[in-house]
């Protein structure tokens, strides 16, 4: 057996060369949604199985998960085909296979040492457009995938380390923005190479055998730690249901439902009385549904390595067919939503077998929001972009205000940079007050953004969620806010039928559309929050004075210091 | 020193470095070649206390006074600390409307990766923030002239308020800052007060979030830098010192006391980069232009790379979450290891060693000050490899051995069924894998081979672990410099004059206007140089250095470029280009045919030399290694007991070959000589390590 320091050392080595990865595309990468947002990811998996093995820390966490099942269409395909070679690399989007939507492009390339196969790089990034009938991808009423971008399946974009220039001109001709598909292609293919660099010089020092060995005892050790956090909570089944407010084409709401059970040092996650597959984008595959689990898993048990070892103890229970076991041709490019949802259950349902661990729910919703249109002197623009909110209210203190979302680690570009790329102006980048949701420890706030249009005319989509059902507070806190967006045109104050998804709303020159964000749900009761907290939040204008009334029990007076007598004998009567 | 003349002319050069724990201070006579080091210990709350008293003992052992002092070059982290602790100034913040809360909402990011907890708490409260009408547009154009009059109610409120600075940042002022300028002036001229920070002057680049944060830092930090220095140099006046005060920046150059006062960001990492200036000299002087420092303190482990004599500057950094300073420095990377450092078993059976710390106080199990569980300078004690009768820095009068080998016994020994010696030896190998991880971010990840570079270790402990760093990096050796513990003191003597200018370009390559481009070159040149002369330093020459941050239209990432401008200030399209893809190939491997650049920034360093220190002032005195020899003892290495030879690294004379096993004892560092290196001392006291042929 490898002896434990030799093992410590691997760890961060392996780790190192999943992370230089990952810098490596962001810093060559072209569209902004790699570069800034770090929407990718870049890790090591298993030669026969695809289990992650490691994983980049500074990516999009969701592909965590999701990376294995895509490493494991590339392992099926290569078996059928049976022409496997050092230097080929496969390229695909294949939502049902690879996880997560059409955006993102899964590379992944075989590793071998000594003419054997020992494990695949992959790489992963969303590209910036990719065809269908939205600029950006996220077709909010899509039926179909042929709707929201060209399909690939997996395909050798190089075939023993030459590019197959077919499929980068196939590439190339489906998108509206060629050079950076071209751009980010490119830098994909560096963070590969590079790997394949570092992995040749550790496997130089320390033998295949040795590395091998350091692999499955990772993931074995990645497994027992989880057995030991589990088994730290008490045994039951803890249940939550939450919904999603529709799928863009009928406006109904869709369940997302968990019953979350421990016994011993193993769960069970069960989502059979979830929803059944919908028409609109927001389904989501299984590989893509257990990842999402994972994520949230993780914001919990942060000690956890990511590695497959963490799902071991860990059985799913997914009805097939449901909104959660999407297959061919469900359009799915709405996945954030639907995961973001699962994570909210498997927070709400561990917060009643663990609320000292568990956070409440954060904002639920990435606004995938674009504007785009023609310049004057014909040249396309399309500004695409994520949009933040606030974080769920936890043991240790507030939720923070204005975050990015538990799948993600992405910024947000810079008003600055924008406006410098974009005819657009931002009258407004503000927090947004009383969106946080109340309690002992209050959520973060969301945001409000108000953008003017600067040239004649632009088209407007959006794809969001929490519109009608808001982020949900844990362990007696409220809820959060919900997510509102407005347009004015001709003079009329707009809201899209579906709340927060919509195509091609109409702005001209010297319009504006405001979407506002949710906060995160709060943390334990509010009425237990100290009444000197409260008056901050009031003085700064986080909550109002009439919020710190009816959800606190506070009154604030003009100067912003408590009425203790007022409060007292408000919470009293509450009391009663 | 010889001449201890009251009334000689001032001549002597001393730098001072103030760190959490230690003063340390190096005096220079440039005139006789003599060179001192002293080290006292800091004192908490007021540094200049331990500061004129450290200062003022150098003197008197030469039986000087502070009157032959010609200048006081110092390190400080007044301003870090600040920042560390959030004690700066009260600060208001007066911005476009509509935008109070950006920087509170940053660019919406979360502390870690995984875990969704933890608030952040601006330095400007939402209350102190007030918006203001005024609108320009990314384009420059004002859509929407300054309310002065808003600016004035503004400036009243915060004043009334208790606020002591000011900062204004006005949304796309990089592009045309007169709307701020017009509010900077309003404000000035109802509110006589120093510290009114305008973000145009502070950092007129692109990027709202990160201008408002290095600009509302800088208001935040004046009135404490400014008084604190103001307090210094009174000090150092009335002590009867005639010699200028220079306060070392982030970027390595030294600047005046009242360009540190009107811009004290640019101090927060003063000490870590007077070491790295430090480094680069001696080694270079010794032969070694391409070398990796290693700081090992209590806590931290602080890597920086000099290739070819010079260091690798960094744009920005961040202090804490959502603390973005951006400003020219040193570019050090630091790790959670040091010797404070915590070994622990988790619960999948895996030995980790740190991010935790028991840093100085309560520190290591062997402190014997209640701290339990074993850290790295247990570890090292254990092996034999440091002295428990001789502390280093000579504030302990011993080290606990048993306490030390108890607590690695019972945390990392029993959980992983190992010998207690076996637990130790892991525990440093450990440790020793992440500082490799760090040496290998800063060298193999920026494209550079280690096999090109020597290892610099510095501060206490860092030579305990240069052999082994070697070994897991490829390094070829390794250069102990003489005084290890007093770097940072040494290279304030050093350093050269900088000033740094900045300016958002944003346009592609192909038509830009390169006259402009020329006269601003030109100008911040004159500025730069302007300020040099002001400053009465006396300088050898007077150089600048220019860089384009440039990309390939549509990435949002630059690299910066570094430009040759031609006599008549006139760059061409086609040499930018060509500078643009060289710096791009070394950067990424491959260039991108056909598609077009973009300049974002225009970044100017004008730079005045000072006369260097002559490292020839510490070379040892003659002897024989025999009398260097002071003893032996017994050291764990590689899973057996080694005899080891102890030697007064101070007394060994130039050119002598130490062969491991050895440690080599100083008053402020050890050095571990592994078995398999030996040590040469070259004719400067450096100590070169080296693998055995």
């Amino acid at each position: 057996m490898i002896d434990p320091v030799t093992l410590a050392v691997l760890k961060g080595r392996l780790e190192q060369i999943a992370d230089e990865m990952d810098a490596t595309l962001f810093r060559s990468a072209f569209n902004p949604i790699i570069a800034e947002a770090h929407d990718a990811s870049h890790g090591l998996y298993e030669a026969e199985t695809g289990d992650t093995l490691v994983q980049g820390k500074s990516g999009l966490p969701i592909f965590v998960g999701v990376m294995a099942f895509a490493t494991r269409a590339v392992i099926a395909k290569a078996k059928r085909d049976g022409d496997l070679k050092d230097g080929d690399v496969y390229l695909f989007n294949d939502p049902y296979d690879g996880g997560t939507h059409v955006s993102d492009f899964k590379l992944i390339r075989p590793y071998f040492r000594d003419g054997k196969l020992f494990c695949w790089l992959a790489s992963v990034g969303h590209w910036h457009d990719v065809g269908g009938n939205v600029p950006g991808n996220y077709n909010p009423v899509a039926t179909e995938v042929f709707q929201e971008a060209t399909l690939i399946p997996p395909v050798k974009v190089a075939r023993g380390g030459a590019l197959q220039q077919d499929i980068v001109d196939i590439l190339r001709a489906n998108t509206r923005l060629p050079l950076s598909v071209y751009g980010d292609l490119n830098g994909q293919l560096n963070a590969l190479d590079l790997g394949v660099r570092r992995m040749d010089d550790l496997l130089d020092e320390y033998g295949a055998v040795t590395v091998a060995e350091a692999m499955a005892e990772l993931k074995a050790r990645a497994g027992k730690l989880m057995r030991s956090n589990i088994a730290e909570l008490p045994d039951g089944t803890y249940s939550a249901d939450d919904w999603l407010d529709n799928d863009g084409i009928d406006d109904v709401p869709l369940k997302i439902a968990l019953d979350l059970t421990i016994a011993g040092e193993t769960m069970t996650l069960d989502f059979s009385r979830s929803a059944a597959p919908c028409k609109g984008p927001v389904n989501i595959s299984r590989a893509t549904a257990v990842a999402s689990c994972y994520v949230a898993l993780k914001h919990v048990f942060q000690d956890v390595p990511a590695n497959a070892g963490c799902l071991e103890p860990i059985s799913f229970v997914m009805p097939e067919p449901s909104i959660l076991t999407a297959t061919a041709p469900k359009p799915t490019a709405g996945y954030t939503e639907t995961i973001l949802r699962v994570i909210d259950v498997v927070f709400q349902a561990l917060a009643k077998a663990a609320p000292e661990r568990v956070n409440g729910c954060a904002y639920g919703t990435i606004n995938a929001l674009s504007l785009a249109g023609w310049r004057k002197d014909g040249r396309r623009w399309v500004m695409f972009s994520f949009f933040g909110g606030g974080l769920g209210g936890n043991p240790e203190g507030d939720g923070l205000n204005h975050g990015n979302a538990p799948i993600s680690t992405a910024t947000i570009p810079p008003i600055e940079i924008l406006e410098s790329a974009y005819p657009v102006m931002f009258r407004r980048w503000a927090l947004r007050p009383d969106s946080g949701g109340a309690g002992r420890h209050r959520g973060g706030l969301g945001a409000i953004y108000d953008i003017e249009l600067l040239e004649e005319n632009a088209d407007v989509f959006l794809f969001g969620e929490r519109g009608k059902h808001p982020p949900r507070g844990v362990v007696g806190g409220g809820d959060a806010a919900m997510n509102r967006f407005t347009w004015y045109h001709d003079g009329k104050t707009m809201t899209p039928p579906m709340v927060s998804k919509h195509v091609g709303a109409k702005l001209t020159r010297g319009e504006h559309l405001v979407l506002e964000t949710p906060g995160g749900g709060g943390y334990g009761a509010a009425w237990e929050r100290d009444p000197g907290r409260v008056a901050r939040d009031v003085r700064l204008g986080y909550i109002s004075a009439e919020a710190a009334r009816r959800h606190y029990g506070v009154i604030v007076g003009a100067d912003f210091a408590v009425d203790d007598a007022a409060t007292a004998s408000l919470r009293r009567r509450a009391a009663e | 020193m010889p001449d201890g003349s009251r009334n000689a002319p001032p001549r002597i050069v001393v730098g001072v470095d103030v760190g959490g724990t230690f003063t340390d201070i190096f005096l220079y006579d440039e005139a006789n070649g003599i060179a001192r080091t002293h080290k006292v210990p800091s004192t908490r709350g007021d540094q200049s206390v331990g500061f004129l008293d450290g200062v003022g003992d150098g003197l008197r052992r030469d039986g000087l006074d502070f009157s032959a002092l010609a200048a006081v070059v110092h390190g400080t982290t007044v301003g870090t600390n600040a920042l560390l602790e959030r004690k700066g100034a009260k600060t208001g913040l007066i911005t476009t409307a509509g935008f109070r809360d950006a920087l509170e909402m940053r660019r919406r990011d979360r502390r870690q990766t995984w875990g969704l907890w933890g608030e952040y708490v601006p330095v400007i409260p939402r209350d102190l923030r007030i918006e203001v009408p005024e609108r320009v547009l990314a384009d420059g154009t004002v859509r929407t002239a300054v309310d002065l009059g808003a600016v004035r109610a503004a400036a009243k409120a915060l004043r009334e308020a208790g606020c002591d600075a000011v900062a204004i940042v006005f949304i796309n002022a990089y592009a045309n800052p007169a709307n701020e300028r017009a509010a900077a002036e309003a404000v000035r001229a109802i509110w006589p007060n120093r510290y009114v920070s305008a973000s145009s002057d502070i950092l007129p680049e692109i990027r709202e979030f990160e201008r408002s944060s290095t600009t509302t830092l800088n208001a935040y930090l004046q009135p404490v830098v400014a008084s604190y220095l103001a307090a210094l140099d009174r000090r150092l006046g009335e002590a009867g010192s005639r010699g200028q005060l220079l306060i070392v920046q982030s970027n390595g150059g030294v600047m005046s006391v009242e360009g540190a006062a009107r811009l004290p960001i640019r101090t927060a990492l003063s000490g870590p980069a007077a070491g790295v200036i430090a480094a680069a000299h001696i080694a270079s002087t010794a032969g070694f232009p391409n070398i990796i420092t290693g700081d090992m303190g209590g806590t931290s482990f602080d890597v920086a790379l000099i290739a070819g004599g010079k260091s690798v500057l960094a744009a920005e950094t961040k202090i804490d979450f959502g603390m973005t300073l951006r400003t020219p420095m040193i570019e050090i990377t630091t790790i959670g290891a040091g010797g404070g450092s915590i070994a622990g078993v988790d619960r999948g059976g895996l030995l980790q060693v740190g991010p935790e710390s028991a840093g100085s106080d309560p520190g290591p199990a062997c402190y014997g000050k209640g701290q339990t569980r074993p850290t790295v300078t247990d570890a090292n004690l254990v092996l034999g490899r440091i002295n428990a009768a001789r502390p280093i820095g000579g504030k302990l009068k011993s080290l606990d051995l048993e306490a030390a080998k108890a607590a690695v016994a019972r945390a990392v020994a029993e959980p992983l069924g190992l010998d207690v010696m076996a637990a130790a030896e892991a525990i440093v190998r450990v440790a020793n894998s992440r500082m490799a991880g760090a040496i290998r971010l800063v060298s193999i990840e920026r494209g550079h081979d280690p096999k090109r570079f020597a290892l610099m270790p510095f501060g206490g402990a860092g030579a305990l672990h240069a052999g082994a760093l070697m070994k897991e990096t490829g390094l070829a050796s390794t250069l102990v410099p003489r005084y290890p513990g007093v770097t940072s003191a040494l290279g304030c003597v050093i350093a050269d004059m900088r000033h740094d200018f900045v300016h958002t370009v944003n346009r592609p390559l192909a038509g830009l206007d390169l006259g402009a481009l020329a006269a601003r070159i030109a100008a911040v040149t004159k500025e730069g140089t302007d300020l040099l002369g002001a400053s009465g330093v006396q300088l050898d020459s007077v150089r600048s250095e220019i860089e384009l941050d440039m990309s390939y239209i549509g990435q949002t990432h630059t690299v910066p470029v570094p430009v040759a401008v031609p006599a008549d200030g006139m760059l061409s399209e086609h040499a930018i280009m060509a500078a643009f893809e060289a710096a791009y190939r070394a950067n990424f491997g491959r260039i991108l045919e056909a598609i077009p650049v973009r300049v974002l920034t225009l970044r100017a360093a004008v730079i005045g030399a000072r006369p260097k220190l002559d490292l020839a002032v510490l070379r040892p005195a003659g002897g024989a290694i025999e009398a260097a020899r002071t003893g032996s003892r017994q050291v764990w290495f590689d899973g057996r007991w080694h005899d080891t030879a102890i030697y007064d690294r101070l007394a060994l004379p130039c050119g002598v070959v130490v062969t491991g096993p050895a440690i080599l004892e100083q008053p402020d560092a050890t050095t571990w000589i592994d078995p398999d290196l030996t040590g040469t001392v070259d004719d400067l006291g450096n100590l070169v390590l080296r693998r055995r042929e």
